[in-house]
């Protein structure tokens, strides 16, 4: 049997197979004003027997596909455990949202907490700055990581800090550390997230966010705390749903 | 339902913006409630009720002044509708529960108010509320700062605003504080009614509000049954209907509904299936029309069974005790019940902790979703020191923070999945 999973997020979509526990497909797709036809050319011939849905679009597949749905917060609950046994707390840093997650050692779902209503401190928030200091995000993580100190950054808000940060390179501060003192920022906030709701051990680190380095070295620096990556920690929320699709 | 145009326009309403409101209550009325499967057949009463919530009621309320009535209207379960009865007034709860003038609102108000003072205000100056333009006398009680700060303003926007005084604490200080007010309070209605209070008069009140209370109480418990045999949405609905209907005939209204539910407990009928997720919700009142996180929890695979919230068990839990043959000696009772109301403007308030972990016992509740309006520091400070309580004692928490707009819909159905998932069976 090969079960899918699809996690619809606000900034991307990802597709994941399963047959005989192991992961055998996967797939990405960037979200676009029509989620639902996103998901489908993403689906085109690939074949699954069962399907479940999660992300922000869940509902829009369900009332079309008429498949099963879960939260990203259970999916990624279930997918961590996949890539890494045993997976006591997940930090989630996606397209317009952060989770924090705390898994019991059979891996239940014991507690989450969520950033606020809007997109401060998540991949989004990290975009529009990159944009705003000209970066690529790329350039982005490395301009940050070889900054020599950082610009204090006061607001989480994603308009506020973008007006923050201008007049910040008008007063002549330097680019890196103006890009140092975003990334510091949006690890605090995350930081503070995991402190209320896994105080301790290993962090898995998921979502797009995930792949910039410098969120990484500063969450390990900050937390005091391992911080593992899986090799694709995009596709740990579709891996999840696929596994509940499983279940 | 009839037609009420004159009714609306010699109260003074914008005719125009007030149908535009009836429209969307009544649209959101047949989507949220009248789309529910199984309800009971005691709801029609609670459904036509709602259907002339700006029509029949109104032109009650308007004939009992006519006949000389008073009309007193409130925004808190601190103000005794006992005494208002005592006088033979009508006690009207004046809801604010809609995202309704909020432009209006905050050209008098800080943009970062809760969305229940907002709504207050933008209830008045859009001038669609035919409760609170019927009303003679509004109490403006000084509860939390924003309420207290925000009646300043709201003064000279109505007729008689009258500002009773709250204790924060639970001492004799307070206590006393509270009958003292309660005393001013009398005088007021006397001189507002032109109408003495005896303690025959006295007693029929508390007896009236007794008897509706005693009605909830029948109801809330019956909540307990699984398969639930009342929605959240249902029994909330009941809850803020009790703050604006005749009193006499909504206790037999929710009796009648009780009877029918006991039937339902003993076939082992309800709303949803046996050992469908169960949820209490606790903290902010939710006033007409604020359905939303009801909504959501209910269309995410769980059944709430209790509101620990002012429109809730807060304001149905306590009976008054009828004692003593003097106007005094009755006020003493009134002041002891109405002083175990534990709201978070209370410093320290541990019973009402104590009152949630009893509720989701109880209830059999497989959580608690604690709810907070944005910017209502009492509740949002109270919501982390509950939750960890709470958790302490093994009953799952989610705490939620939002207002009136619908725009945070999607993340908050979110939290709620997660957090049904997290605690179904």
């Amino acid at each position: 049997m090969r079960f899918a999973g699809i996690d619809i997020g606000s900034r991307t979509i990802k597709l994941a197979v399963l047959e005989d526990g192991r992961l055998v497909l996967s797939r990405k797709a960037e979200g676009s004003h029509n989620p639902l036809g996103t998901a489908r050319e993403l689906m085109e011939g690939v074949a699954f027997d069962r399907l479940v849905a999660t992300g922000y679009g869940r509902h829009l597949l369900k009332g079309h596909l008429d498949c099963p749905v879960i939260s990203e917060i259970s999916a990624f609950v279930r997918g961590s455990r996949f890539f890494s046994s045993d997976c006591r707390c997940v930090l989630d840093i996606g397209g317009q949202d952060t989770k924090a997650i705390s898994l019991d050692e059979s891996g239940n779902l014991c507690k989450f907490e969520m950033n606020d209503r809007c997109a401060a401190g998540t991949g989004r928030f990290l975009e529009v700055m990159a944009t705003a200091l000209g970066f690529t995000l790329e350039e982005f993580a490395e301009a940050a990581l070889s900054a020599r100190k950082a610009e204090k950054i006061n607001s989480m808000c994603t308009v506020f800090a973008e007006s923050e940060v201008i007049s910040l390179i008008s007063q002549g501060a330097q680019r890196g550390e103006v890009a140092l003192g975003i990334h510091t920022s949006i690890v605090s906030r995350s930081a503070g997230l995991l402190k209320r709701v896994a105080p301790s051990g290993k962090i898995f680190f998921a979502g797009g966010v995930a792949l910039n380095p410098c969120v990484r070295i500063l969450l390990e620096k900050e937390t005091g705390r391992p911080v593992f990556v899986p090799p694709d920690p995009q596709i740990v929320g579709a891996v999840g749903a696929a596994l509940s699709a499983a279940e | 339902m009839a037609d009420y145009t004159q009714m609306w326009q010699d109260l003074g309403l914008d005719l125009k913006s007030h149908d535009a409101l009836l429209s969307v209550l009544g649209k959101a009325y047949a989507d949220i409630f009248l789309a529910q499967k199984n309800r009971p057949e005691g709801m029609k009463y609670f459904d036509f009720v709602m259907s002339e919530v700006h029509g029949l009621r109104i032109k009650e309320i308007v004939d009992a002044k006519a006949q000389g009535r008073v009309v007193v209207g409130s925004y808190c379960v601190f103000v005794p509708e006992e005494l208002v009865l005592a006088v033979d007034g009508v006690a009207v709860g004046l809801c604010a529960g809609a995202e309704f003038g909020f432009e209006a609102a905050e050209t008098l108000l800080p943009r970062n108010t809760c969305s229940l003072i907002k709504s207050m205000f933008g209830f008045k100056l859009g001038r669609v509320c035919p409760y609170l333009e019927s009303c003679d006398v509004v109490v403006g009680e000084n509860t939390c700062d924003g309420k207290k700060k925000a009646y300043e303003i709201f003064g000279p926007l109505v007729r008689d605003l009258y500002i009773m005084d709250m204790p924060q604490t639970k001492s004799e200080m307070g206590k006393k504080l509270l009958r003292d007010e309660y005393k001013k309070f009398i005088a007021k209605l006397e001189s507002a009614s032109g109408k003495k209070i005896t303690p025959a008069s006295l007693k029929k009140g508390i007896e009236i509000v007794n008897a509706k209370r005693k009605a909830m109480i029948r109801l809330n418990a019956l909540r307990a049954a699984d398969p639930a045999p009342i929605s959240g949405l249902d029994a909330l609905l009941i809850s803020q209907v009790f703050f604006h209907d005749d009193p006499a005939r909504f206790t037999d209204s929710v009796n009648k509904i009780c009877d029918e539910l006991e039937v339902r407990v003993k076939n082992h009928a309800g709303v949803a299936p046996k050992g469908t997720t169960r949820v209490v919700i606790s903290g902010c009142p939710m006033a007409v029309p604020n359905w939303k996180v009801p909504l959501l929890i209910e269309t995410s695979n769980a059944v709430i069974v209790g509101e620990e919230s002012c429109v809730g068990e807060r304001s149905t839990r306590w009976l008054t005790e009828i004692k003593g043959n003097t106007v005094d000696e009755m006020l003493d009772a009134i002041v002891d019940r109405y002083f175990n109301v534990d709201c978070a403007v209370f410093t320290p308030n541990p019973s009402r902790v104590g009152h949630v972990k009893e509720m989701a016992k109880k209830l059999h509740a497989n959580g608690v979703i604690h709810y907070s309006l944005q910017f209502c520091q009492p509740y949002i400070m109270e919501s982390a020191p509950v939750e960890k309580e709470l958790e302490k004692s093994k009953i799952p928490t989610l705490r939620l923070e939002t207002d009136y707009s619908g725009e945070d819909a999607g993340q908050l159905k979110t939290r709620i999945e997660a957090f049904v998932e997290r605690i179904k069976k």
